[in-house]
């Protein structure tokens, strides 16, 4: 595939990474990724030790499993979240999760270039979608992603009436939403 | 195959995502994952949000040593998980529950029989073989099910499930499944019962993909 310049520096990254076993890339999203991956399970409500077991973890899988990314099928990022997930609750419960079984190309679409541009182009804009979003909504949809959290707990942990928090979750997907519907 | 036409809710395929789903619920989701190309879109456009949301978050400084200690532990060799793959009729997150192997049917009578995958507090997972003209054993009337076609089909008041399909019960639904005429119908049936199902994804993230 060609280094497109409008490629994210993460999908560029792990295609080195995936192709070249580049260590230096490997490196570079280190410094980017961990320091995130790190605040992101934080904020599960993990204890900064166990992040950092997990952010270990999370990172030497991605270094190891880079063969199976593949950007036709998931952003970067998406393809290290559900890592991520997947890692935290295996660590947690000392258990494997149940993956699904990979169904191959969609003989109705042939894979190309253009896709994953497409696919970039979508990441980019739900990243800004999120950005608009209010810190108190954000704060919502990111324990949403990070699971464990129902809308009592979410609501007990924050000490806001059921009520508040359910408005501040509708509000903050309406607006992504909104981004979304644009993107179809 | 035919196409399939009961599906997981969206609610379930985010809880799936992030975790949140128990694990006897994890594993219907993750098999009709393995027959069905529009659920893993919505999986996709879930992992997308998830992912999106990890680069836009804030980010905690990482301890001084733990680059090197990655870094470092890039050559250290390491067994890798077995991988299990679907195998004749069944998927491979049931596969990886029986570790390769046949299931262990036991008998529930009337040539109906069971196989118990995984059970724990907050939910258990079993095979079920029904003959042709059997009715589907309930596996629980007062919580939430999923019961996931593997091979041949059953019907009730509310359709007709055939491979891939997944049937999603509560104790509103009011039914009398039946294996219809053919194979044997066997499913994989998940249940909460007697624990009440808690670790739901929010509802309101429901609509957000299925716009
Ligand atoms: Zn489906």
């Amino acid at each position: 595939m060609p280094k497109d310049q409008s490629l994210s520096q993460l999908t560029l990254w792990l295609l080195a990474v995936r192709d070249q076993r580049d260590r230096g890339a490997f490196a570079d999203m280190f410094d980017y990724l961990a320091p995130r991956l790190k605040g992101f399970i934080i904020r599960s409500g993990s204890s900064p030790a166990l992040a950092e077991e997990i952010v270990q973890d999370v990172m030497l899988t991605v270094w190891r499993k880079a063969a199976l990314f593949d950007p036709h099928k998931a952003q970067a990022s998406a393809w290290i979240y559900q890592i991520a997930r997947n890692r935290h609750i295996d660590i947690v419960r000392k258990e494997s999760r149940p993956v699904p079984d990979e169904l191959g190309e969609d003989p109705a679409t042939e894979p190309d270039a253009s896709q994953i541009l497409a696919l970039e182009q979508e990441t980019v804009r739900l990243k800004h979608a999120i950005a608009q979003l209010h810190p108190d909504q954000k704060e919502m949809i990111v324990k949403a992603y990070m699971g464990h959290l129902t809308h009592q707990e979410i609501s007990s942990q924050t000490g806001l009436p059921l009520g508040t928090v359910k408005s501040r979750i509708r509000l903050g997907l309406g607006r992504l939403r909104k981004e979304l519907k644009g993107l179809r | 195959m035919p196409a399939i036409t009961h599906h997981i809710p969206d609610e379930m395929i985010a809880a799936y995502v992030s975790g949140s789903l128990p694990h006897a619920f994890s594993m219907v989701v993750a098999s009709h994952l393995s027959y069905c190309r529009d659920c893993q879109a919505a999986l996709g456009a879930h992992q997308a949000a998830g992912g999106a949301l990890l680069e836009t978050g804030d980010a905690v400084a990482v301890e001084a040593g733990l680059k090197s200690r990655v870094l470092a532990a890039l050559d250290s060799h390491v067994v890798p998980e077995p991988v299990f793959e679907a195998k004749g009729i069944y998927p491979g997150p049931v596969i990886q529950r029986l570790k390769g192997r046949p299931p262990r049917w036991k008998s529930l009578g009337m040539g109906v029989k069971q196989d118990i995958l995984f059970e724990d507090s907050e939910g258990s997972a079993r095979l079920l073989f029904i003959p042709a003209g059997q009715a589907v054993p309930d596996h629980s009337h007062n919580g939430l099910e999923l019961t996931l076609v593997l091979q041949g089909s059953f019907s009730d008041e509310t359709g007709q499930f055939g491979v891939g399909d997944v049937e999603i019960g509560d104790e509103n639904l009011e039914h009398t499944p039946v294996a219809d005429a053919g194979d044997p119908c066997i499913c994989l049936a998940a249940t909460d019962a007697p624990l009440r199902f808690r670790a739901f994804m929010p509802r309101l993230l429901q609509p957000l993909f299925r716009i």
